[in-house]
């Protein structure tokens, strides 16, 4: 499944670019983000956070959570609910007071500075509740006019986009509109920083992508963008930089390149003798063997970390191979790594017991692949 | 076709059960109050006006339209005891208090689940088409029956005659019935549970005045008086001359609106109406612009109606300052009982009235003004407030946007009493209060309602679980408003009402506020306190707000 979630990633990529381009065209309409310099503002990083903790009564909600947002950049937030991630946003918002630790937009306090704070930046909640007797039009009108007023055009070109009725009144919109009128109200705003808490959960396919090409926008226009979500296959398309939060911690965080480098690849070969597989599984780097006839041939599939890739295609290419596929980490694995645990526990467990916590999440997971594929083969 | 109608009905045993489930203990509060309600009535009834002068009294003043407005058709004048008094006087509160209650009820369980969606994964199940329906008017059915057996047991304490007790809360629960009937039509028609709910009480507030205009053409009310299923229930002559047909009338209207809901539901699509929502604008009114332009959206609605409710109720009032009513009958009643000298002062009358009614107003602007303060505290566990706050928008701005209209309008509805009474007073050519009298008293309560929202206010701010504590002060200034002086409560007691007005002349006793319409010389001093309270309220919550989480957790 994370193959193939790959594979759709790239054709996607390619699809909202396209997209993306598309949007470009109306860049004229929104003014360019105010540069370091000409504001008298405070300066520094759109988002800065060090150390941050949080405890709502006995349950610590952020526990030294440390996260930072470069301009032009678009960082995603992975967690599961209840990792911190709206704590986390609130904090930002200057909703919430931080226990211990430093959080900082533009090198000002969010709690002190809180509106002037504000006027830089366009907010997308999780749950998105409306004005019930307001029409959706009213609820995008008066929130942009909030931060200082909306541009009809922009306003028009976002509701078309979105595909969304303004004039019905906000209790009958569904929670994918409820999302598609907090979006438009965000994007419609000039803002250089959004901050963006699983904005697309409710919508569908198709909006998620109009979604994507929005941010890709604002992105190239380096306005920094903070993207909760659960979702890996969106992150994995828009962000630059990943951080995974578990427990009000970062497990995990950099860029999308650099943590797929810490971490190991999954190799599928066919190959036309069966001795590949006692050759493969001797090279140093290679983890969870598995190994299945495949017509005449031997099919394998291995993990090898990435620094030991050049030995296996050194193999592979004086071995007899007729199939050969590398796939990089994807962004499902990176994130059950750290939270492979929660799901083993709930996983039928057929370990075969190489030790060691993180090996045997590790080898669990390679297992999980392994049955996957030859429920594959079989079909 | 057999098995069909039945599949039409399939799983109306289960949801029954489950409906009743959820509301057990909402039924146990209705009809634990109800019974309250009829013991406290018939207990202060029975106090008030024991004797038979006073009986008569009441009942001379019971042929004045207003009266006739708020209580019935009149049965028994003549002979004006405890039963009659009740079944006159009360039986109209009861039916509108169970019939909002039987909407409120329907509609719960009909349109507002099929709008949020929830009714969808019921009836995925093996649920047929009438089932829901059938199973919330089951539950408000169990409802009216739960509090009319209640109210039955508090009935029989009392002496009356134990039949027509049990016509009189059969006759409410029916008019319970007949508006859940209602509700069950609504709720087929219109798309929205508000609309529905909305639709089937304007009906409840329409049969009230219908029956009112029929009842005003005659003592026992003319054949208008037919055309309400209120009047059904006043017409049955309880405690005076029971007849039982009327009730024929609410059972037939009963099954007639059920066929038609069950008609409508065959004709529509799950989610439907029969009416359609026109759609609204798509673009803001220029005005809404700020978080207190938001504010006043939100509540410009209820204020209408609060202001329009109050209007009603003072010039009505107001009409028995007119003419000698109230100077005769309150004499009457102070010759014969020396309790009644003590809630309504003999010195000035019509004063005393006057005053109480706007402490009646003062209790129900305290109410609005708090449920005002309550909308912040919705705005921000409804996740609202946070998306306001998100944009350029201080903590200080936000809670004043929040305040400012229901303060206003608190203090607009104590002014617009005044004017009412003063109006009411004025067309029936009464003259013993004067405008800057009834204006003055007004203003007056004005200080002391603030200081209680701005308890509100405070305990919003700084400890938010605690938000139902300034309704005790809503309930306590109308019991120690009203029966303080009579049941001789120590000073120390009446003070913790900060509604407490001077009473008489020339009162050396403590009094929060001073009474304009008695002649001078006034305590300020009360006034002034509260006055500064409120103010101090306001920025310590405001404060609070200020430093807290929010959502506050």
């Amino acid at each position: 499944m994370s193959r193939a979630l790959g594979g759709k990633a790239e054709t996607r990529h390619t699809l909202i670019g396209g997209r993306a381009g598309c949007c470009l065209r109306l860049e004229s309409v929104l003014t360019p983000p105010k540069t370091e310099g000409t504001t008298m503002a405070p300066q520094g990083a759109p988002i800065e956070i060090h150390g941050l903790s949080k405890a709502f009564g006995s349950t610590q909600a952020l526990d030294g959570l440390d996260l930072v947002v470069q301009p032009g950049e678009v960082a995603g937030f992975l967690g599961p609910n209840g990792a911190g991630k709206s704590t986390t946003i609130r904090v930002l918002l200057g909703l919430l007071k931080a226990d211990s630790g430093t959080a900082s937009l533009f090198g000002g306090d969010p709690w002190a500075d809180a509106v002037a704070l504000h006027q830089r930046l366009a907010y997308v909640p999780g749950d998105v509740s409306l004005w019930p007797n307001l029409t959706g039009g009213e609820a995008i009108d008066l929130l942009a006019r909030l931060r200082g007023g909306a541009n009809p055009v922009r306003k028009a070109e976002l509701l078309e986009r979105f595909d969304l009725d303004p004039s019905k009144k906000a209790r009958t919109y569904s929670k994918g509109n409820r999302q598609k009128v907090a979006l438009v109200a965000a994007f419609a705003s000039d803002a250089e920083l959004y901050i963006l808490d699983e904005p697309t959960s409710g919508l569908d396919p198709l909006m998620e992508s109009v979604f994507t090409g929005y941010v890709r926008e604002v992105k190239e226009q380096g306005r920094a963008v903070l993207l909760s979500s659960h979702i890996l296959s969106e992150v994995e398309k828009v962000c630059d930089t990943v951080t995974i939060i578990r427990n009000g911690k970062a497990v995990e965080s950099g860029t999308l390149a650099s943590m797929r480098h810490l971490t190991r690849s999954s190799v599928t070969l066919v190959a036309q003798s069966p001795e590949v597989v006692s050759t493969m599984a001797g090279l140093a780097g290679v983890h969870d063997v598995d190994a299945q006839p495949s017509g005449p041939d031997t099919r394998m599939t291995f993990d090898v970390d990435n620094d030991d890739l050049p030995g296996i295609l050194a193999a592979a290419g004086s071995a007899k191979v007729t199939g050969f596929t590398v796939q990089p980490p994807s962004l499902e694995e990176l994130f059950m790594r750290h939270y492979g645990d929660d799901v083993s526990a709930t996983a039928i467990s057929d370990d075969d017991g190489d030790g060691g916590t993180a090996g045997g999440v590790r080898s669990r997971l390679a297992g999980r692949r392994a049955r996957r594929h030859q429920g594959g083969d079989a079909a | 076709m057999n098995a069909s109608l039945t599949s039409e009905f399939a799983g109306t045993g289960t949801l029954l059960r489950f409906f009743l489930r959820r509301d057990k203990v909402r039924i146990a509060v209705w009809a634990a109050s109800m019974g309250a309600m009829y013991l406290y009535c018939m207990t202060a009834l029975a106090d008030v006006f024991g004797d038979t002068a006073s009986q008569q009294a009441r009942a001379s003043l019971m042929r004045t339209p207003a009266s006739i407005f708020m209580a019935g058709p009149g049965y028994g004048l003549d002979h004006y005891t405890l039963g009659p008094t009740m079944a006159n006087e009360l039986l109209l509160w009861f039916c509108i208090a169970v019939g909002i209650m039987s909407i409120l009820q329907l509609v719960r369980h009909t349109r507002a689940e099929e709008e949020s969606g929830r009714a969808e994964l019921v009836r995925a199940a093996d649920v047929g088409r009438h089932a829901g329906t059938l199973a919330a008017l089951g539950t408000v059915f169990v409802a009216n029956v739960v509090i009319a057996v209640v109210s039955f047991a508090a009935l029989q304490v009392g002496s009356l005659p134990q039949v027509d007790n049990l016509a009189y809360v059969t006759s409410v629960a029916l008019t319970g019935m007949v508006f859940a009937g209602v509700a069950a039509v609504t709720a087929q028609v219109t798309e929205h549970a508000r609309t529905a709910s909305g639709i089937a009480v304007a009906v409840v507030i329409a049969s009230v005045f219908v029956r009112a205009a029929g009842d005003m053409r005659a003592v026992g009310g003319s054949l208008l008086s037919f055309f309400s299923p209120i009047g059904w229930a006043q017409q049955m002559r309880i405690y005076v001359d029971l007849r039982w047909w009327p009730m024929a009338l609410s059972v037939a209207s009963i099954l007639v609106l059920l066929g038609i809901s069950a008609w409508v539901a065959t004709r529509r699509d799950f989610g439907a109406g029969v009416m359609t929502v026109k759609p609204g604008r798509a673009d803001a009114h220029a005005s809404l612009a700020s978080p207190v332009a938001l504010a006043w959206t939100q509540q410009r609605g209820s204020a209408i109606a609060w202001a329009v409710g109050f209007a009603i109720m003072f010039v009505a009032s107001g009409t028995y300052l007119g003419g000698d009513t109230l100077e005769s009958m309150v004499g009457d009643l102070v010759a014969q009982n020396p309790i009644v000298a003590d809630v309504l002062n003999p010195q000035a009358i019509a004063a005393s009235f006057g005053g109480i009614m706007l402490l009646m107003g003062a209790v129900c602007a305290m109410a609005y003004g708090i449920s005002a303060v309550n909308r912040a505290r919705t705005e921000e566990s409804a996740g609202r407030a946070e998306v306001v706050l998100a944009a350029p928008v201080s903590r200080w701005r936000w809670i004043a946007a929040q305040l400012v209209p229901g303060v206003v309008v608190t203090a607009l509805l104590m002014v617009l009493a005044a004017k009412g009474l003063w109006l009411g007073q004025a067309t029936t050519g009464g003259t013993a209060v004067s405008f800057t009298q009834f204006v003055g008293t007004g203003l007056v309560y004005i200080p002391p309602i603030l200081a209680v929202v701005g308890l509100a206010v405070a305990i919003y701010g700084w400890v938010p679980k605690l938000g139902a504590v300034p309704w005790i002060f809503v309930a306590w200034g109308l019991v120690a408003g009203m029966f303080g002086q009579a049941f001789s409560m120590p000073t120390w007691v009446l003070a913790t009402n900060p509604l407490l007005m001077q009473h008489t002349t020339g009162q050396t006793g403590f009094y929060w506020l001073p009474n304009v319409i008695l002649d001078g010389p006034h305590n300020w001093w009360g006034l002034i306190i509260l006055t500064v309270l409120a103010i101090a309220l306001f920025v310590l919550g405001a404060a609070g707000f200020r430093r807290r989480n929010v959502p506050a957790v």
